[in-house]
């Protein structure tokens, strides 16, 4: 046995670095995590990876008073290949998803994200659906999710509900969860027979939140394009899809001066806003471009597959 | 409302109560006195509290102590053996890969963990493993080196093993 040491004045008053004292459950199932939401939802915040949580809780930026540890929950840990879609738990780590061959073979934007989410310690502590509830416009993995048709399923003690990730966010920090539902899991949808993706992330190092990030999906057939999807994150209050660009873009010839000319338009979708990462021009410079060279990177995986 | 929690510290059991919003950087320093791992940033950018937990890395400035309940932790002063340094550890003080110190044992962890997951790993690999890690004095340079040097190292041991069964 390791003995404790004696505590110093010193030790006394550093011993308790999060400022807050919260009341803390441990669920070690989902029926009691509900049951716990339904009783302290709206007091209450969810612990998973803490990543983001336990930071904001040390700067005094959330004072919840209970606590909702629900990393023990192994039933919401997993990555199920379902045929034609694929179920990832939400409480599946980075970590994970970037050793599954699942994801890195059939979801290659969203391996792109994992593979810049983060350092090999966040990644084996932050959950996917933990990026997904903070809902910062900046979460890698929205983008591709946006891109590859995700739908996410929502529980509460009610009962559950499924909606399309693009009607997640409301704004910044905010999502359409009511207070006693819980993320469950993320259903991704296996992408159509010739179909690519990819997703670019601009910042200072990867380490770091994204100035600018956008994800695409593409399928061309006779050289036409006949499916496009556009997200971009970190350039509007919420992740966004850029549904006038990718109008503009359908049955188009796929030749990089069409692309580099209609992927212009997606300036007007975003509007980003000068902050200490990036500035709102520098931000609408290179959405365009990195669109553009996610839309490229999308093709070449498609005719690679 | 103290929490009693029992895990296993350096291959010992631990039972000690804590606060639910004791972390576990704070345990480990403060009540157990392993001062192995460092209080640097506490938001999750430099890895300096690195330990690992259940054989990951992860970070103890964001780790519940509560959470560690019925795991296992792994800290810098339990990676050596017998007396017997590492030879991340011996690679770090040939190469002169420590400067301040103070972001070593987070680097230290890392490596260990690295060349257990991947032995012959190319000097991009490594970088892009520890990038979660800062140092501020030595660059990197050397740090890369002892973890290639280390890595030959193990090799070299695993292959006289082999030869020897």
């Amino acid at each position: 046995m390791v003995e404790a040491v004696k505590l110093s004045r010193h030790n006394l008053f550093n011993t308790h670095i999060i400022p807050v004292n919260f009341k803390y459950f441990a669920p070690k199932t989902l029926n009691e995590a509900l049951e716990l939401l339904d009783k302290y939802g709206k007091e209450a915040k969810i612990l998973a990876g803490g990543t983001d949580l336990l930071v904001k809780m040390k700067m005094r930026l959330v004072e919840p008073k209970y606590i909702i540890n629900i990393k023990g929950i192994r039933e919401l840990n997993f990555i199920k290949d379902e045929g034609n879609q694929v179920r990832i738990g939400a409480l599946t780590r980075w970590r994970q998803l970037e050793k599954s061959e699942l994801i890195k073979n059939f979801f290659p934007s969203l391996y792109d994200a994992v593979k810049v989410m983060g350092g090999t310690q966040i990644r084996n502590m932050a959950t996917v659906g933990g990026n997904l509830c903070n809902a910062s416009p900046a979460a890698d993995s929205a983008p591709p999710l946006m891109v590859l048709n995700a739908k996410l399923v929502l529980a509460s003690k009610k009962g559950e509900r499924e909606i399309p990730i693009t009607q997640f966010f409301k704004g910044p920090g905010k999502t359409v969860m009511e207070p006693d539902e819980l993320l469950k899991e993320i259903t991704i949808p296996k992408p159509e027979e010739g179909s690519g993706s990819a997703f670019i992330k601009v910042a200072r190092t990867s380490m770091d939140l994204a100035k600018i990030s956008a994800a695409t999906a593409l399928k061309v057939e006779d050289r036409k394009i006949v499916m496009v999807r556009i997200a971009i994150g970190s350039a509007a209050p919420t992740p966004v899809r850029t549904p006038k660009t990718e109008e503009a873009l359908i049955g188009q010839p796929f030749r990089p001066s069409i692309i580099r000319e209609k992927v212009k338009l997606v300036v007007n979708e975003i509007s980003p806003i000068d902050d200490v990462r990036s500035t709102a021009f520098y931000r609408k410079e290179v959405s365009k471009i990195i669109v553009e060279d996610a839309l490229l990177i999308s093709y070449e995986r498609a005719s690679r597959r | 409302m103290k929490i009693p929690i029992h895990f296993i510290l350096n291959g010992e059991e631990v039972s000690v109560e804590v606060e639910p919003n004791e972390l576990l950087l704070n345990l480990l320093r403060e009540k157990l006195g392993l001062t192995g791992p460092k209080y640097v940033c506490g938001i999750g950018e430099c890895g300096a509290c690195t330990v690992l937990l259940d054989g990951e890395p992860v970070l103890s400035c964001l780790t519940l102590a509560v959470d560690v309940d019925g795991h296992e932790v792994t800290t810098i002063e339990g990676l050596a053996k017998d007396n017997e340094l590492t030879a991340v550890q011996k690679a770090f003080i040939e190469e002169a890969a420590v400067q301040c110190g103070y972001c070593t044992p987070g680097f230290i962890i890392m490596i260990d963990k690295l060349l257990k997951e991947n032995p012959n790993p190319t000097e991009e690999e490594i970088r892009e493993y520890i990038r979660g890690n800062l140092c501020r004095c030595t660059g990197y340079v050397n740090i890369v080196k002892a973890a290639l040097k280390a890595a030959e190292e193990l090799r070299k041991n695993t292959s006289l093993i082999k030869i020897k069964k």
